[in-house]
């Protein structure tokens, strides 16, 4: 399963949630999938997309789903740290792991035997983590967003970038439609 | 020198008539009066971070989900941030204002500070970020306001540069 199609099942299994969406590849490939205005597309800033998700949902009632991948995770380990100690109930966190930055030629990111990501979440102070690596165990990973947060996921995905074309919106529209619709709630 | 709490105490102020109600910090021994006010204040959302990059992303995601916030840091934390405030804040249009501490300029002690205190005004003009400096505790409210003001009508982040004259007293 590459990342395209983790991003379609998991689109597939989202209903109203806000979804905040790394920048590169997974934003385009969010967007070819679906498109919706709950979906904030990153266009850049490396590393926040969990952080903006921490404070979006710490000022709304509503769910966030944050879409992220390793590369980035690394980029702001701290984020895990702050996000653990905050612990937004309303909070889904989703790393699509290729070990490897994808959007750039796929440099590698870590070693899987040396490194753990799941065990980097626990250490944080996750406790809730849930491993989903097929189609069913996704499905019954975003059964969990039902229930309270803060969830961290970790997707193992093979290499592998869909043929996507940029966002056609500019960013102020991403951004207005965005919070038009967190506003209508 | 003593750090001012009547600096502290103005500060907050301006921050809650100004309706601030989610703030990010980074800690300095120089703001600290004004970090202990808003940590116990309970109708503000704060938020301490790990690094201040960090930081521009929490503001602007509580910018997106309705919240008006602030993030205060050291000179230094500007160094940290300037890619997430220009690919962030002035890409998408997200409001934000930027307390900083003049760190490494004036009465500063600490002699790494100095190579970001000295080039800080320089990299905010660089990357176009409107800055107001603040050096007397009698104009708080009216920077404060100011740069609060401009930061909404331009949709851009905005920096209010806290002087050593302003934060420590002789």
């Amino acid at each position: 399963m590459k990342r395209a199609e983790a991003i379609k099942h998991i689109a597939e299994d989202l209903e109203d949630e806000l979804v905040v969406c790394n920048l590169g590849f997974p934003s385009q490939e969010l967007y070819s999938v679906k498109d919706k205005p709950t979906h904030f597309y990153m266009l850049g800033s490396i590393g926040l997309a969990s952080s903006i998700g921490l404070g979006l949902a710490l000022s709304t009632e509503r769910k966030v789903v944050v879409l992220d991948g390793d590369g980035s995770l690394f980029y702001n380990l701290g984020s895990l740290i702050t996000i653990a100690t905050q612990k937004p109930e309303n909070l889904y966190w989703i790393v699509l792991d290729n070990q490897s930055h994808g959007s750039t030629g796929f440099q590698q990111t870590y070693n899987p035997e040396v490194t753990s990501i799941e065990q980097l979440s626990l250490a944080a102070g996750f406790n809730r983590l849930i491993t989903a690596n097929n189609r069913e165990q996704i499905k019954e990973a975003i059964k969990r967003f039902k229930q309270e947060g803060p969830l961290f996921v970790v997707v193992k995905i093979e290499k592998g970038n869909a043929k996507v074309s940029p966002i056609p919106f500019s960013p102020e529209k991403i951004k207005l439609r965005f919070m038009e619709e967190v506003k209508e709630g | 020198m003593q750090v001012s709490a009547e600096a502290g105490q103005a500060l907050y102020g301006a921050l809650r008539k100004n309706e601030v109600n989610f703030v990010v910090t980074f800690p300095c021994n120089w703001t600290s009066c004004l970090l202990d006010l808003v940590a116990d204040d309970q109708s503000i959302t704060h938020i301490p971070v790990t690094r201040e990059e960090e930081g521009i992303g929490v503001a602007a995601g509580a910018f997106l989900g309705g919240k008006k916030p602030a993030i205060i840091m050291q000179s230094s934390g500007i160094g940290n941030s300037l890619n997430a405030l220009a690919s962030l804040n002035l890409t998408y249009k997200i409001p934000l204002l930027v307390l900083i501490s003049h760190r490494g300029d004036e009465r500063e002690k600490i002699i790494a500070q100095r190579g970001m205190g000295q080039a800080l005004k320089k990299l905010l003009e660089g990357v176009g970020i409107r800055y107001f400096d603040l050096t007397n505790v009698a104009e708080t409210d009216k920077v404060i306001a100011e740069a609060i003001g401009s930061s909404y009508t331009e949709g851009k982040p905005v920096a209010t540069i806290l002087s050593p004259f302003l934060l420590l007293e002789e």
